[in-house]
C-alpha cells in the first residue's frame, strides 16, 4: 500500500517536473521567434519538411472525409426531405470541427512524430551539444524555426483539408446522389458563416499547430539520447498529440459556440 | 599563466563523487592530456570546461574568466574561442561536408560567401579532404568524419581545441593520420591542445602533460617520460595495461570458492 | 538549386493554402456579406422576438437587404431593441416601413422581413422603424386557440 502511495508520488512529481520543463522549453522557443523571422531562410527550409511533405496526406484523407460525410449525410437528410441542406452539413462539420482536428491529428502523426526522430537523431548523434560548443544556441537555431513553420503549416493545411472536403461532399453528393447543385451552395453560403465558423475553425487549427508542434519538438529534446529513447519519444509525440488535439477541442468549443 | 585553471572541482552524479577536489593547469601552446579509465567523467570535463555542466563547488577559469560566473551571452563569446571535438564528430547530418565546415563562419560572421569558401577550402586542406567538400556525412568513413570535424572545429581560429576521445574506434592509418594533426595543428596554429582519452600509445606519443584521473582525484601528473618512471602502482597498471593489479580484474564480492561452497540459489 | 526548388514548393504550399481559405471566404461561407458593410442602421422595436438573433437576414420582398446587427432590451418600455444593419444599395426605403419576425418554414430559424410603406421620405443612418410585428410564438398560438375555444363551448 505503502508502496503503491510512494509511486504515486514519484508519478506526480515526475509530471510535474516534465510539465515544468516543457513549459520552460516553450518560454525559450517564444523568445527565439523574433530572431528567426529575422532569418526567414530558415523558416522556409522547415515549411518544406513540416508544411509541404504533409500536404498529399491532407490532400487524399480530406477528399475521403468529405465523400463519405456526403454519403452518410445525404442518408440521414434525405429522410427528412432535406436533402438541400447536404452542403451546409459537409461545410459545418469540416470547417467547425474535422477540418481542424483531423487535420492536426494527421499532423501529429505525419510531421510531429518526423520532428521528434529528427531532433532526437540530433541529440543522440552530439549534434545538438555539439552546435552549443559552436557558440551556437540550438533552441533558436534548429527548433524555433521548426515550430514557427509548424504554427505556419497547421491552418494552411487544415484550410485545405476543408476545403478538398468540400469538394469531395459536392463529388458525392452532385455526382453520386444527384443533390441540387445551386442548392448545396447556396444554402451553405448562407449557413457557414465568416467569422463564427471559418475564422473559428482557422483558430483552432493555429492552436493546434502550437500544441503539437511544442508537444513534438519537447518530446525530441527531452528524449533520452538512444535509439530506444527516442522510439519511444515519436510514440509519446502521437500520444499526446491526440490528448492534446482532442481534449483542446473540446474546451475551444464549448468558448466559441457556446453552451457552458 | 596557465589559459585553463581548475581550482577544487567538486561534481556529483546523484550521490556519486565524479570530480572530487580536483586541481588541473592547463598551459597555453602545450598538449594536455587528461587520461584515466572508462566511467571517470573525462568527457564530463570537458563539457564543464566548456560551460554545459555546472559544477557542485570550485571553479574553472578560462583565459582568466571564471566559466560558471559568465552571462549566457559571455559564456557564449568565450565558446567561440574553444573548439570542441567531438567522439561521434557531431556533423550535422542534413548538409555537406561543405556547409558543415561553414557552419561557424555563416553563423557567427557576416563574411561574404566567396571569401567563406576559401577560408573553409583552406581548413578542409589542412586535413586533406578538400575534394570530400560536397560528400554527406552519412557518406563518410568515421575517421573522415572525424577530420572534417576538426575542420570545423577550427574554423573559427580559436584559441583552444577540446579532443573528446579522438583516437577511439579508428584503424591504425586513420589514427595515425588523426595523431599528426592534432600535433601539426597544435604547432601550426598556436593553439592549446587538451585531449581525453584512454589509449595511452598514442596519447604519451603527442602529450606534453599528462593528468591522471581515477576515483574523482588526480592521481599522478607530469610529462610522458614522468609518469612511466612512476613508482605508484596503479600507474604502471594503467600506463602498461596490465590485466590485474591495483583495480582487480575481479568485481569486488563474495570469494569464489565461498560462492561455489554456498547452497544459496537464485530464483 | 536545391535552395530554389526548396523556395518554389514551399511557395506553392502556402500559395494553396491561401487558395483554400479564400474558397471557404468567398465559395463556402458568407463573407461576401461583409465586404459591402458600408451600409445604414436603423432600429425597430419588438414585443418579442423570438428565436432571431445576430446576423440574421433581413429581408425584403424575399431578397435580403440587410441583417440583424445589434439586440437589445429597451430598460424602460422593455421592448426588444433590434438594430438592423441595412445594404448602402437599398437605400430608397419609405420611412413608414414595417418590420415583422417570420419563420422560415416550420421549423427553420427566424428572420425580419419589411415591408415598403407610401411615405415619400426615405430611411437614412439612425431613423426608427415605428410599424412592428412581433414574432409568432407557437406555444401562445396554440394556448390563444384552445382558449377561445373552450370560450366558444
Amino acid at each position: 500500500m505503502i508502496d503503491f502511495i510512494r509511486s504515486l508520488g514519484r508519478w506526480g512529481l515526475d509530471t510535474l517536473q516534465r510539465l515544468g520543463s516543457g513549459h520552460l522549453f516553450l518560454w525559450y522557443m517564444v523568445k527565439g521567434i523574433p530572431e528567426v523571422l529575422l532569418r526567414f531562410s530558415l523558416v522556409i527550409q522547415q515549411l518544406q519538411s513540416v508544411g509541404v511533405r504533409s500536404v498529399m496526406i491532407i490532400l487524399v484523407s480530406g477528399l475521403f472525409v468529405g465523400m463519405v460525410l456526403g454519403l452518410q449525410g445525404y442518408n440521414t437528410l434525405v429522410d427528412f426531405g432535406a436533402e438541400e441542406s447536404l452542403g451546409v452539413l459537409v461545410s459545418l462539420s469540416l470547417v467547425r470541427e474535422l477540418g481542424p482536428v483531423v487535420c492536426a491529428l494527421l499532423f501529429a502523426g505525419r510531421a510531429g512524430s518526423a520532428l521528434t526522430a529528427e531532433i532526437g537523431l540530433m541529440k543522440s548523434t552530439e549534434q545538438l551539444t555539439g552546435m552549443e560548443m559552436m557558440a551556437v544556441d540550438p533552441i533558436r537555431r534548429i527548433i524555433t524555426p521548426r515550430f514557427v513553420a509548424g504554427i505556419i503549416s497547421m491552418p494552411l493545411l487544415a484550410a485545405i483539408f476543408s476545403a478538398v472536403g468540400i469538394f469531395g461532399g459536392f463529388i458525392v453528393g452532385y455526382g453520386l446522389l444527384g443533390v441540387d447543385d445551386g442548392a448545396f451552395w447556396s444554402q451553405m453560403q448562407v449557413k457557414t458563416d465568416w467569422y463564427d465558423d471559418v475564422l473559428n475553425g482557422v483558430i483552432k487549427s493555429v492552436v493546434f499547430g502550437v500544441v503539437v508542434t511544442w508537444i513534438a519538438l519537447f518530446e525530441g529534446y527531452d528524449a533520452s539520447p538512444t535509439s530506444e529513447g527516442v522510439g519511444r519519444a515519436t510514440t509519446r509525440t502521437v500520444v499526446h498529440s491526440a490528448f492534446a488535439i482532442l481534449g483542446l477541442d473540446f474546451v475551444l468549443t464549448a468558448l466559441m459556440f457556446g453552451g457552458i | 599563466m596557465p589559459l585553463i585553471k581548475i581550482r577544487d572541482l567538486h561534481f556529483y552524479r546523484g550521490d556519486r563523487a565524479i570530480f572530487d577536489g580536483v586541481n588541473i593547469d592547463i598551459q597555453r601552446g602545450k598538449i594536455t592530456a587528461i587520461m584515466g579509465p572508462s566511467g571517470t567523467g573525462k568527457t564530463t570535463l570537458l563539457r564543464l570546461i566548456g560551460g554545459q555542466l555546472r559544477p557542485d563547488s570550485g571553479t574553472i577559469e578560462v583565459d582568466g574568466q571564471d566559466v560558471h560566473k559568465l552571462s549566457h551571452a559571455g559564456l557564449y563569446e568565450l565558446r567561440k574561442r574553444m573548439g570542441m571535438l567531438f567522439q561521434s564528430g557531431a556533423l550535422l547530418t542534413d548538409i555537406s561536408v561543405f556547409d558543415n565546415v561553414a557552419f561557424p563562419l555563416r553563423e557567427h560572421t557576416d563574411l561574404p560567401e566567396s571569401m567563406i569558401r576559401d577560408l573553409v577550402l583552406m581548413k578542409l586542406q589542412a586535413v586533406g579532404l578538400r575534394n570530400a567538400r560536397d560528400l554527406m556525412p552519412a557518406e563518410l568513413s568515421g575517421g573522415m568524419a572525424r577530420r572534417v570535424a576538426l575542420a570545423r572545429a577550427v574554423t573559427l581560429d580559436p584559441m583552444m581545441v577540446m579532443y573528446d576521445e579522438p583516437f577511439t574506434g579508428q584503424d591504425p592509418i586513420s589514427m595515425g593520420t588523426i595523431v599528426n594533426l592534432i600535433h601539426r595543428l597544435n604547432d601550426a596554429m598556436g593553439l592549446t591542445s587538451i585531449i581525453v582519452s584512454h589509449d595511452v600509445m598514442e596519447t604519451t606519443e603527442i602529450a606534453d602533460v599528462i593528468y591522471l584521473l581515477s576515483a574523482g582525484k588526480v592521481i599522478e601528473s607530469g610529462s610522458p617520460v614522468q609518469l612511466k618512471r612512476s613508482s605508484s602502482q596503479w600507474v604502471q597498471q594503467f600506463i602498461q595495461g596490465l590485466p590485474d593489479g591495483p583495480v582487480p580484474f575481479h568485481f569486488p564480492g563474495v570469494d569464489f570458492a565461498d560462492d561455489l561452497l554456498s547452497s544459496e540459489v537464485s530464483a | 538549386m536545391q535552395k530554389r526548388n526548396t523556395e518554389i514548393t514551399v511557395g506553392m504550399f502556402v500559395a494553396a493554402g491561401i487558395v483554400a481559405i479564400f474558397v471557404l471566404a468567398m465559395k463556402v461561407s458568407n463573407f461576401t456579406d461583409f465586404t459591402d458593410d458600408a451600409g445604414y442602421e436603423v432600429v425597430a422595436e419588438f414585443g418579442n422576438i423570438g428565436g432571431l438573433k445576430v446576423r440574421s437576414p433581413v429581408t425584403m420582398a424575399g431578397v435580403r437587404v440587410g441583417r440583424v446587427s445589434n439586440i437589445s432590451l429597451d430598460g424602460s418600455t422593455y421592448n426588444a431593441k433590434v438594430t438592423l444593419s441595412l445594404y448602402s444599395q437599398f437605400n430608397t426605403l419609405p420611412t413608414d416601413t414595417s418590420a415583422s419576425i417570420f419563420t422560415a418554414g416550420l421549423l427553420g430559424e427566424q428572420y425580419i422581413a419589411l415591408e415598403a410603406g407610401a411615405e415619400d421620405e426615405f430611411l437614412k443612418n439612425g431613423d426608427v422603424l415605428h410599424l412592428t410585428q412581433p414574432a409568432l410564438v407557437l406555444e401562445q398560438i396554440i394556448g390563444q386557440f384552445l382558449f377561445s375555444k373552450a370560450e366558444g363551448e
